[in-house]
């Protein structure tokens, strides 16, 4: 599912395919490395970049379970040497469920908002040919390429006119529409691949197009819809611009947020700080430990190839 | 079709505002009032605006580098099946997890000079902070870029290696006459997304530096920031980000041309 879940700009919305099925190779599942030799060069590089990505994670796993006070006289890479759960503890109280929850919410409501939105569209762009469907699909190509920061003050009119200012609709709602070029891409490669003899089969029996969409297309596209499903997730679970503009109170406030206020708020106690971050990550390091395939493979669809 | 709808509302539509607020002077609580170019005369004159623009490319170029050469190789190796590639492509992976704030913040508490793992003020120098973005952010993103390299070596076909082999080519002549070009595609792929990417290195830049020292880590977002959210001057603000649209297009425009990713259709080449 790597291969064609972006679509090509130049081969967009043509009724042919301009690859025949058959000439994709697929990988046998077991293949072994073209070179049996061991390659050492490479093997200490990957081992130099282990280092590099483990030492972060590492200090700051063995700093967020040291006292400030030892922290700031020891070195973070040496492991603590009276560890203590109380920077985990200080953040937990500081409303650490609060912002959990309301960023479950927002990913929640963004994923719904996009699935609802751009599978129909996407199965519209895909099965309709007309002027229209080719024009929105064009919207959302160069949809891609405009930066979120570009239009936050507007953004920010706009949601002041729309009496929404400090709400997590605010946050929800331009997460949302930002997520959905991408979706669309990825969900119209999806579909595209969907023979036409079966939608001919259907519509022999009689099926609404409707019915089509929920009997066929979905079940055939779930690659796809995991790998929005994935993304948008992931767009929620990061956003930090929209929450940092559009929210003020701590009614609304997400984790991302939470983070950034902890920084004035714990103030030199940097062990707490960083408990924070280890805890943020708690959430999606389970889904990751859970759902490795579905979420590593769903990331390859983003990038596509 | 209400997803058009939605999406042109939230994010086209703000697109032609910005425009249009660039012509206005607004303080984000009355309404806008039209000042006609001056806030385009101001970006102009703007000494900052010009460091910004620069510093903003030369981030960006920074990155690709850092990022693609590093992704590109661990990709490469990584599209190998062994068992412990498989557990060291899992670990690679993590730090991709985290938010970008949270890792932000991580390298905020790491190289801070009274508790980090350097004892030396390093984002108090201009070029230690602007490399300190850089490599904050490869560290966030190579990890997917290398998934996506991995992704696209293992498109390619087993039997070009068998004949290269047959050929007498060694590992390295290998990697040259046929992974790399193999791969121009993943490459395209992988530096629209890092370009793109590159400019929401804003929260990177407002937790790490604060655009500081001085304004020597100001990328353009970050200057639009402070014009909008911080100096209430919203009108330039929008001038800004306009512009900012327009560096934007522009860079993948000058991409789309270089790499011929129009094109896109010999991707079998050598079959």
């Amino acid at each position: 599912m790597s291969r064609d879940t972006l679509p090509r700009p130049g081969s967009r919305l043509r009724p042919e395919k301009t690859e025949e099925p058959a000439t994709r190779t697929q990988p046998s599942p077991r293949r072994q490395h073209w070179t049996k030799r061991p390659n050492p060069l490479a093997g200490l590089g990957s081992v130099i970049w282990l280092a590099i990505v483990i030492v972060p994670i590492y200090a700051m796993l063995s700093a967020s379970l040291t006292s400030q006070d030892k922290a700031l006289t020891g070195n973070p890479l040496n492991p603590p040497t009276s560890p203590t759960l109380d920077n985990y503890n200080l953040v937990l109280h500081s409303g650490f469920g609060h912002l959990l929850s309301n960023t479950a919410i927002v990913a929640v409501a963004v994923v719904a908002i996009v699935l609802g939105l751009s599978v129909p569209l996407a199965y519209v762009a895909v099965r309709t040919r007309n002027r229209w469907s080719g024009l929105a699909f064009r919207l959302f190509l160069l949809g891609v390429a405009i930066p979120a920061q570009a239009v936050v003050v507007p953004l920010y009119l706009l949601i002041a006119k729309l009496d929404l200012y400090d709400s997590l609709l605010a946050v929800i709602l331009p997460t949302a529409a930002f997520a959905m070029p991408v979706s669309v891409l990825v969900l119209v490669g999806t579909l595209r691949d969907v023979s036409e003899e079966l939608y001919e089969a259907m519509a022999l029996d009689g099926a609404s197009p409707q019915r089509m969409l929920f009997q066929l297309a979905i079940p055939m596209a779930k690659g796809g819809i995991s790998t929005v499903v994935i993304y948008a997730a992931l767009q929620a679970w990061n956003g930090f611009l929209f929450p940092l503009i559009f929210t003020q109170s701590d009614e609304p406030r997400v984790l991302t947020l939470g983070l950034f206020n902890y920084v004035s708020q714990f103030g030199v106690n940097i062990p707490a700080l960083l408990a924070s971050v280890v805890l943020s990550g708690v959430p999606i390091f389970a889904v990751y430990l859970v759902a490795r395939r579905a979420l590593v493979g769903g990331l390859m669809g983003v990038g596509g190839k | 079709m209400p997803g058009v709808l939605f999406f042109a509302f939230f994010a086209v539509v703000p697109m032609g505002l910005a425009f249009y607020l660039s012509f206005t002077s607004w303080d984000g609580l009355g309404d806008p009032t039209p000042v006609g170019l001056d806030n385009w005369r101001k970006l102009i004159d703007d000494d900052r605006m010009v460091q910004s623009l620069w510093l903003t490319v030369l981030l960006t170029a920074a990155s690709w580098v850092f990022q693609t050469v590093i992704a590109l190789l661990l990709g490469v190796w990584a599209a190998g099946r062994q068992r412990n590639r498989a557990v060291l492509s899992a670990i690679f992976f993590v730090p991709f997890l985290l938010s970008s704030t949270a890792i932000a913040l991580l390298f905020y508490a790491l190289l801070d000079p009274n508790f980090g793992i350097i004892r030396e003020n390093i984002l108090g120098s201009s070029s230690g902070a602007f490399l300190a973005i850089v490599f904050v952010g490869g560290w966030q993103f190579i990890p997917f870029h290398t998934l996506i390299y991995q992704g696209g070596a293992r498109q390619i076909p087993e039997v070009l290696y068998q004949a290269a082999a047959i050929d007498g080519a060694g590992r390295y002549r290998q990697f040259f006459s046929i992974t790399l070009p193999q791969l121009r595609h993943t490459v395209t792929t992988s530096t629209v997304l890092m370009v793109v990417g590159s400019l929401t290195y804003f929260e990177t830049v407002l937790i790490l530096t604060k655009g500081g020292p001085g304004t020597d880590t100001a990328i353009l977002p970050y200057l639009m920031y402070e014009a909008g959210f911080k100096s209430y001057d919203f009108g330039y603000a929008s001038a800004i980000a306009s512009f900012l649209v327009l560096v934007a297009t522009g860079l993948s425009l000058i991409l789309v041309r270089l790499t011929g990713f129009g094109g896109m259709r010999s991707t079998r080449e050598g079959m």
